[in-house]
């Protein structure tokens, strides 16, 4: 049944984040409440799944079911909950290095899989959490105390990694534009499949140049791509700083074996039954 | 050289001396600033001939200095907690392939529950997979031990792991004598690998072993850990002679000579445990310290006849073996020479809880007294365990444990039931 009387508020907790004032994942965690209003979803309809990091904090932030994992793990962790509970929506979140890093593999493997899964990158071009270091998002020549003299290595695609793996669904949006921010999170959630959503969040203390990002993001510059030939050539030719929906593909879903009776907590609860 | 310094920093400083030509770290709290303070001495050209590299995650750590390593190169490497159980395939891999790789760790707890203070659960996660383990007692030795370290790996081709309390070290800025450049080159000479990359004598790393010499490469990586149980105190011996200052050996012993009591442990506990002895034989108890500084190999005949002449021995340790208790306790009673029942356990400092002298005065009165019983955690707040158990008894759905705890301790960020 649709609730019309939830609020972004009831999407909250009332844990206070522990983030840098300033911080990008604030916008992040007030789009995604918006989106789950708009959605009409209940709290305990979804499940929000983290890795480790900064923006990994965010599951203890929502009043919706949170699974704060280890670093890297957070795609398989939700794939797991989302083939146990389908009822459920799940949405992932984490840093680029969590993502992208340590946890790269399972980001090829979950847009493979194409598992009904929402991915929220909050991409800041940096390891926030352990106070500055490169990520695979980071520009060759950023210099920080681990590469001062930069990585020189050239920074991934993550939405030409996404499409060449198989995502469903892939969007970038901007915490300085909440509103369209939470379109995309509520277009995500409801296309089939595994929708990755590339989020600009800027880290104000590693990287307060990122501030800057406001003048130079591009809005809902993309118009979606249905051939996966056309949105190739487009995000190539992409700087990252345009917003909107990339890529909304028709891929089947993976749905667990047909006939699996679906567990809610009453059958749980039954089965544990002393 | 003395300095103020952060322990960190005061390591990659003597890491650096060591001439590593492949450095390769992925970052973790408390592990960072050693690998930071190594990306710039890179950087700045202090450290030269090496190649630092930004790795995507402690597998990678491990695997590029496997691979470096296998080709002839000094290798570095750096991690803590959940960095080196990510990692243990390779760590396995390392020492299987005896590849004298050294590698700090800057010990803190593992999860769930995430925590990022300062215990010994990782280390002693990997106790016996076929490295060397050092701890160090203070910014000093560790940075004397990886001097050693390195000289140590290289002669046996074996790996060695340095430990090094996570925060109590790495972030206290102490005075520390840094050895000098050509010290350190007088000391530790070049690598010469047994096993190189060469086209003229090609050879295949990591062939697969079946039943018929499996168990001898074990046999051999365990014979060659005891050979170390030789040359660790005959170097520490000799580094004494070159650097002026003891450290390392396998055990050292602290006031034991007349000691009813002894208490054995290793890493910066050391410190407050030395006090806390001075304090109570002040009291008259005949009282003192054995400090571990190599725990594998294990030391079984350094640690019997330090304690051969001991009626009660007390083990503090940071780490806990569940479902059995202490780690290194079970190690010390098989060395023990008298009833095990006289050694006692004691779990200390989990997860970053602070271990007070007080604390350690009560526990050592009642052990001098005999009412010490053979397995206690320091400190425990039962009444939070007991809570916890009540709640377990009264309702099945009783939620995420940390959570609960949390709430029961007040702590904001738990959210209310
Ligand atoms: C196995 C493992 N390695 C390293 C770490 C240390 N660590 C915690 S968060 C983090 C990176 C965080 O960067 P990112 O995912 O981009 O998130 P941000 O903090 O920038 O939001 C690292 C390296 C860890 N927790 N576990
Ligand atoms: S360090 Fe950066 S990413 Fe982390 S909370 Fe602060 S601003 Fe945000």
């Amino acid at each position: 049944m649709i609730d019309m009387t939830l609020t972004p508020a009831h999407y909250k907790s009332d844990v206070k984040p522990v983030w840098c004032p300033g911080c990008g994942d604030f916008g992040v965690l007030n789009a995604l409440a918006k989106a789950l209003a708009k959605l009409a979803l209940r709290p305990e309809d979804v499940a929000v799944v983290s890795g480790i990091g900064c923006s990994s904090r965010i599951p203890a932030y929502t009043s919706a079911y949170g699974f704060h994992g280890v670093h890297g793990r957070a795609l398989a962790v939700g794939t797991g909950l989302k083939v146990a509970r389908p009822d459920l929506t799940v949405v992932v979140t984490g840093g680029d290095g969590d993502g992208y890093s340590i946890g790269g593999n399972h980001f090829l493997h979950a847009c493979r899989r194409n598992v009904d899964l929402t991915y929220i990158v909050m991409d800041n071009r940096v390891y926030g959490m352990t106070k500055g270091q490169p990520s695979p998002t980071t520009e060759a020549d950023w210099t920080s105390k681990l590469m001062p003299q930069g990585t020189g290595l050239g920074e991934i695609k993550p939405m030409a990694i996404a499409l060449a793996a198989g995502a469903n669904f892939i969007a970038r949006g901007f915490t300085g534009d909440p509103n369209g921010l939470a379109d995309l999170i509520v277009s995500a959630v409801e296309h089939p499949g595994f929708s990755f959503v590339e989020v600009l969040s800027p880290c104000v203390t590693f990287r307060p140049e990122q501030r800057e990002w406001k003048k130079m993001v591009r809005g809902h510059a993309l118009a979606p791509a249905a051939d996966s030939v056309e949105a190739a050539t487009r995000i190539f030719a992409d700087d990252g700083m345009n917003l909107g929906v990339l890529y909304a593909g028709t891929r089947r879903p993976f749905a667990p074996p047909i006939g699996r009776a679906q567990r809610t907590p009453t059958d749980l609860e039954r089965r544990f039954a002393l | 050289m003395l300095k103020q310094i952060e322990g960190s920093q005061a390591v990659a400083e003597a890491v650096a001396r060591c001439r590593p030509e492949v450095v390769c770290a992925y970052p973790i709290s408390p592990q960072t600033h050693i690998v930071e303070s190594l990306g710039r001495l890179v950087a700045s050209g202090e450290l030269r001939h090496c190649e630092f590299i930004n790795v995507e995650s402690e597998f990678a750590a491990m695997s590029v200095a496997i691979g470096a390593s296998a080709a002839g190169a000094r290798a570095y490497t750096a991690t803590a907690s959940q960095g080196l159980l990510f990692m243990a395939e390779a760590v396995f891999n390392a020492s299987g392939l005896g590849l004298p790789i050294v590698m700090t760790v800057a010990n803190r707890a593992i999860g769930a529950p995430i925590n990022i203070w300062n215990d010994h659960s990782d280390s002693m996660a990997l106790r016996d997979c076929g490295w060397i383990q050092l701890f160090a007692e203070n910014n000093q030795e560790a940075v004397d031990l990886h001097v050693q370290a390195f000289r140590l790996a290289e002669e046996l081709s074996l790996p060695v792991m340095v430990c090094m309390d996570g925060f109590i070290l790495t972030h206290a800025v102490e005075r520390v004598d840094l050895p000098t450049q050509d010290q350190v080159d007088a000391w530790l000479p070049p690598y010469e690998p047994r096993q190189v990359l060469d086209p003229a004598d090609p050879v295949s790393i990591g062939a697969m072993v079946g039943p018929e010499a499996f168990m001898e490469v074990r046999y051999l990586a365990h014979y060659k850990q005891r050979q170390a149980l030789d040359l660790i105190p005959e170097w520490a011996t000799q580094f004494q002679q070159v650097f002026g200052r003891a450290a390392g050996g396998l055990v050292r012993a602290y006031r034991c000579e007349d000691a009813e009591t002894v208490v054995v442990a290793l890493g910066s506990i050391l410190g407050t445990l030395k006090d806390t002895v001075d304090a109570l034989r002040e009291e008259g108890l005949r009282i003192g310290v054995l400090g571990l500084h190599c725990f594998r190999p294990w030391p079984a005949e350094a640690v019997r006849a330090a304690l051969a002449h001991v009626g009660r021995v007390v083990v503090v340790e940071k780490s806990l073996a569940v479902g059995l208790g202490g780690i290194v306790s079970q190690n010390v009673r098989a060395a023990y020479p008298h009833s095990p029942d006289h050694v006692h356990t004691v779990i200390a400092g989990l997860g970053g809880r602070a271990i007070t002298r007080a604390s350690l005065a009560g526990m050592l009165r009642s052990a001098a007294g005999g009412t010490l019983g053979r397995l206690t955690f320091l400190d425990l707040d039962e009444g939070l365990v007991a809570r916890a158990l009540a709640r377990e008894k009264a309702q099945r759905r009783t939620g995420p444990l940390a959570e609960a705890l949390l709430r029961d301790v007040g702590v904001v960020a738990a959210r209310p039931a």
